[in-house]
This record gives C-alpha cells, structure tokens and sequence, in this order.
C-alpha cells in the first residue's frame, strides 16, 4: 500500500548495498512483523491443526463423557451450552502461543535484533498479535464448522452469530497482549512452557464448562467474575445458546456484551504498557 | 583526525551487584577492527550492548558515528548492524524469508527486500539452502545467516558479539572472510572475542578488557612484544626436566612451565630480557641436558594475555552447536 504510493527506487549499481531508510514507519513495520508471523505458519501449517487439538479433546471429554451426566437449569441441551465454551478455549488459549513466543524471541536473541533496528517498539508487538488474530480467525471458523456438523447452531441469525466471532476475536487480541507481557517477563523459553500449564486451571474457573450457580460460593464468586466467563456468557447471548440467568448471578453475567467491552477495555490498557515497556527494556 | 566511528568515555553499568563496565574507555578510528578480548564476565557483551542501544549505562558516554547512544537512539540504530552472540535468525522461517523480513523493516520496500536477499544468498554462498526452513541449517550457516542479516543494509559500524563461538574451524575461516571484506569496503566493526587468534588474525588494534575497564590496548603486535621472548626446550630424555628448567628459569627469570607429555620445558622471558639462542644451548648443554629441540621466538597473544591479566583466556573449543545458557554480563 504505502509501497506501491512510493516512488521507485533509483537503480543502484550492482553490489552497492541499499541504505536503511531512517524516519518512522510504524505501519511498515506492524505489517513486516505481521507478515513475518503469517509465514511462519504456512512454513509449518501443521501449528494450525494442532490449536485445533485441545478444544477438540476438550469437547470430547466434557461434549461426551462427562456430559451425558450434566444437566442443565432451565433443561436445554448441555452440548448446545459447551459449544460456545469451546469457541473460547480458542480466545483464551491465546495466551500461550503469545508467551512462548515472546521468550522464544527474547531467548534467542531475535528481539535483540528487532530492538537494534529503527523499528518502532508498540508496532513490532502488534504486529505480532494481529497476525495471530488472522490466523485465530481461521482456527475459530474452523471449530465453527465442526460444532456444525455435530449439530450445534447459532440461533439468532447470521448479524448477531459474527458479532459473537468478533467479540471471541478481540479477546484473543486481548489475551495475547497478556501473554507477551508473560512471556517478555519469565524470559525463558522452557520456563514459560511450564507456565502454559496454569491457562487450563484459569478457563476452568469459570462458566465455559458447567454453569456456576451449582459451585461453592468462593468458587463461584471467582468463577462469576472471571472474565473469561462474561465473554463465554455474552458469546452464548448472541449465538442463542444462554441458560436463564441463577439467582445471584452478578453484573458481568447479567450484561455480558458491556461486561467484556470493559474487561476488554481494562486488560488491554494495563497490559498493553506494560508488554512494550518491558519488550523496550529487556536486559537494560 | 576524521571522528571516530565508536568513541566510549568512562562508561559504567551495573546489573544487581556486578559492576559490568567500570570506566571503559574505547575509540574506534572509522575503516578498522577493534577486537574487544577478555575472559567471561570481562565486560565485553555489555559493552557491545550499550553501543547497539539495547542496554543503558549507569553513566558515562558512548558516541557512535558521532551520535549519542542513549539521546540519539534512532539515529545510531539506523547506522549499526548488530549480531550477538545467539543465531537470531527465526528457525520456522527459510533462510531467504529471514533476510527479506530484515530487508522490509529497513524499509527497502518488499521488491527491494527481495532482490536484496537473493543478492545476498548468492554473494555468500547459501542459495542452496535459501529455501529451506533454518531448522534444518548446521549451527556454521546459521550464524553466517545471522551474520549476513546484519548486512542487509551494509551499515558502517558493524559489531558483534563473539561471532564465532563454538563454531568449528571451517565455520569460524568463512565468517572471518565475510568480515575482512566487510572492512575492505569501508565498514568499521567491534568485536568481542575470546579466541587470541581471532583478534589476531582480525583486529588493527586489540583491546583487553578486565572487570570492565581497560587493561591494555594496541596492535597485537605490540601487545605481544611488550612482554619477552618465548623460549621451548623439548628434551630427548624426561629425566632431565627439572635441569632443563632450572637453566630456562635462571635465562628467562619468570617461573618455567612444565609439561611431561611433551618433554617440553617453556618460559616467557620477563620484558626487557633478551635471550640469545647461543647462550641457551651453551648453557643446556653445560648442565648436561640433551635438547632434542630449542626454540626462541615471539610470545603468543595468548602469553600476553596470561601476562596481563594474570588467567588463560578460553582455549579454542571443539565444535559445538550448543547454544550458550549465559547471557549478558
């Protein structure tokens, strides 16, 4: 785009090296990083199938085992609840590729290199993460077509199903915000594969697998106030797959659309600073 | 005198409770190699990493091509390449993709970045595997990878960071003829090194680092003739080695090493000694000490780092892949 505007470069005689061109582009920049992302997966385009692997096993355990013995309050159908749940295990897991990336490069030495360059700090990071939203956005369209085919449907017609989409999107941006902070903070590779681990106990607290009302209270009141369960609860409002609201169900659950905005909104404004202050000053 | 492409006055840094640089003072005349030599923990990455602009100093002043490292950050990254000590090439990505990526954040625009990759791949003799993922790469292509990413725009100063480490001796040759071409171009380059031979064979002038200030500085060949001569007696009988090195010490006046392996006795003479190669086979041989082998000569770098910093530098190690656990210090 900006390239195509630009006049064309002079020819410069053979083997004379181009010069860096100096000044700010943080757009280039976003789009080189985004692009550096995307072509790591269509090196290996096998990393696609494996995110699909563990919402997948997911269902399978709690959609088939343990599902034929969970009802519902309000009695629907429980796979029609979990569904949405597992389009967030999709958000949620963001997380994880964020942070091991994110040492990876530290580790390496890449984010050494990016930082010795006159690339700007907050484009290179979000470059990053809005190429993992693309590729998010085809893993979710993905794990769409396969509750499809096992009989799960969105019941409030296509406008509201793609605002659901979107808002599961935008907490996958949100989520690998969090994760690159992780990720630059812990600055090992293996120790923030270890620390992977600690996501699954965090989507469990919640409402993605069974509604709270049946937990003990300290348990339920994390789990109400996960945000993890306003997105799962505003996912399910526009797909039509809600249960009826519990006694004592709180604000967040009660307007979870507002509700993830804000979550959204808050994560993002604490989490973005701090990942490229620290991605700015690793090491110094 | 042109202004120095690197000029450090009195830097200083600290991380925790390890003084990492403590007065280091450095200048860099533009077109030269400056070889950084010390042991591990000598300072040297953290200055590096000062002057690439991924580290601050506590205080002090690091100018590169005239420009403040701290105050005018942008201004030095858009004229410095650097390669530090890890590989930092993205290994799920081909070689080629590596370079065009590097190519497109200077800016070149994505058919320049192309063209400039494959100019490159060819120049440096990896065309072959340009599109295979650097996975697959031996640890010597990787770091020549590495190495000619930083060349993506041909910036003029140049540094890196022990840029043959646990390379094997084919590797190391390859990446010491990239950077000799670098400077018959004009490029200025700082490295940092271990390996006396490397700033030997590199450096117009080599500078020794200890607990991050300068201990000596100069040509090597300087720095190798500052201290003595080097004196070899190898024996044809093992039983005369302590004789041997009774004569060597009372010749040398420095403390004779030793080695029964060999039957070799060795000694660096104090500065300002001469030792005449008459005189020490007279003396041999007035001892009664048969010498299958006598050598003068001048000291390694190696004796004149011992001499100056009181411990061997890392000997050469045997070729290895295996990525450094340490980092900056």
């Amino acid at each position: 785009m900006t390239a195509a505007l630009a006049p064309a470069a002079p020819p410069r005689p053979t083997g004379a090296p181009p010069s860096s061109r100096a000044g700010s582009h943080p757009l280039a920049d976003a789009r080189t990083l985004t692009l550096r992302v995307l072509l790591y997966y269509r090196r290996s385009p096998g990393l696609i199938a494996a995110s699909l692997l563990a919402p997948l096993a997911m269902l399978l355990v709690f959609g088939y085992i343990f599902g034929s013995a969970i009802s519902l309050p309000g009695g629907g159908k429980y796979r029609d609840y979990l569904m949405p749940g597992m389009f967030i295990l999709v958000a949620v897991n963001g997380i994880m590729p964020a942070m091991n990336g994110a040492a990876r490069d530290v580790g390496r030495g890449v984010a050494d290199r990016l930082r010795s360059m006159p690339i700007s700090r907050s484009a290179a990071l979000l470059g990053q993460t809005l190429a993992d939203v693309m590729v998010s956005t085809v893993v979710l369209t993905m794990m769409v077509g396969v509750g499809l085919a096992l009989g799960w449907r969105a019941h409030h017609g296509l406008g509201d199903a793609l605002a659901a989409m979107g808002l599961l999107l935008l907490f996958r941006f949100t989520t690998n915000w969090i994760g690159i902070y992780l990720g630059l903070l812990v600055g090992r590779e293996d120790m923030a594969g270890q620390l992977s681990v600690l996501v699954f106990p965090l989507s469990m607290v919640t409402n993605v697998f069974v509604t709270t009302g049946g937990m003990p209270g300290w348990l339920r009141f994390l789990a109400d106030w996960n945000p993890i369960s306003a997105v799962a609860a505003a996912a399910r409002q526009l797909f039509g797959n809600a249960v009826p609201l519990q006694p004592g169900d709180p604000w967040p659950l009660q307007h979870p659309i507002p509700a993830t905005l804000a979550w959204v909104a808050l994560l993002l404004a604490v989490f973005f600073p701090l990942a490229v202050r620290k991605f700015n000053s690793h090491g110094r | 005198m042109s202004l120095p492409a690197v000029e450090v006055t009195d830097l200083h840094k600290r991380f925790g409770t390890t003084q990492a640089l403590d007065g280091l003072e450095l200048s860099v005349p533009p077109g030269t190699v400056c070889g950084l030599l010390g042991p591990n923990g000598a300072g040297k990455t953290t200055a590096v990493r000062v002057l690439a602009t991924l580290a601050a100093p506590d205080s002090g002043q690091a100018r590169v091509v005239g420009y403040d490292v701290v105050r005018q950050a942008d201004e030095v990254r858009s004229r410095i390449g650097f390669a530090g000590q890890h590989a930092a090439v993205e290994e799920g990505l081909t070689g080629r993709d590596n370079l065009h990526l590097v190519g497109r954040l200077h800016h070149l625009g994505a058919s320049g970045a192309r063209q400039r990759a494959t100019e490159l791949l060819e120049r440096f003799d990896l065309t072959e595997a340009a599109d295979r993922l650097v996975r697959t790469y031996s640890g010597g292509m990787r770091r020549r990878l590495d190495l000619i990413a930083s060349l993506v725009v041909r910036p003029p100063v140049l540094f890196l960071d022990e840029p043959t480490t646990g390379l094997d001796p084919r590797s190391r040759n390859d990446i010491w003829a990239i950077v000799r071409e670098l400077v018959s171009d004009g490029t200025t380059v700082l490295l940092t090194t271990q390996y006396l031979d490397e700033a030997d064979q590199l450096a117009d002038d080599v500078v020794v680092v200890d607990h991050g200030r300068v201990i000596a500085s100069g040509t090597p060949e300087r720095l190798k003739s500052s201290i003595g001569t080097r004196v070899e007696v190898t024996l044809a009988d093992l039983g005369q080695l302590d004789d041997a090195a009774r004569v060597v010490a009372s010749l040398a006046g420095g403390e004779p090493v030793l080695d029964p392996d060999t039957r070799s006795v060795s000694a660096v003479s104090e500065p300002g000694r001469r030792i005449l190669l008459p005189q020490l086979v007279r003396e041999l041989d007035a001892a009664g000490v048969a010498a299958q082998d006598v050598a003068l000569g001048h000291p390694s770098l190696d004796d004149a780092f011992l001499a100056l910093t009181g411990s061997r530098p890392a000997a050469v190690p045997a070729s290895s892949d295996v990525p450094k656990e340490t980092v900056t210090t």
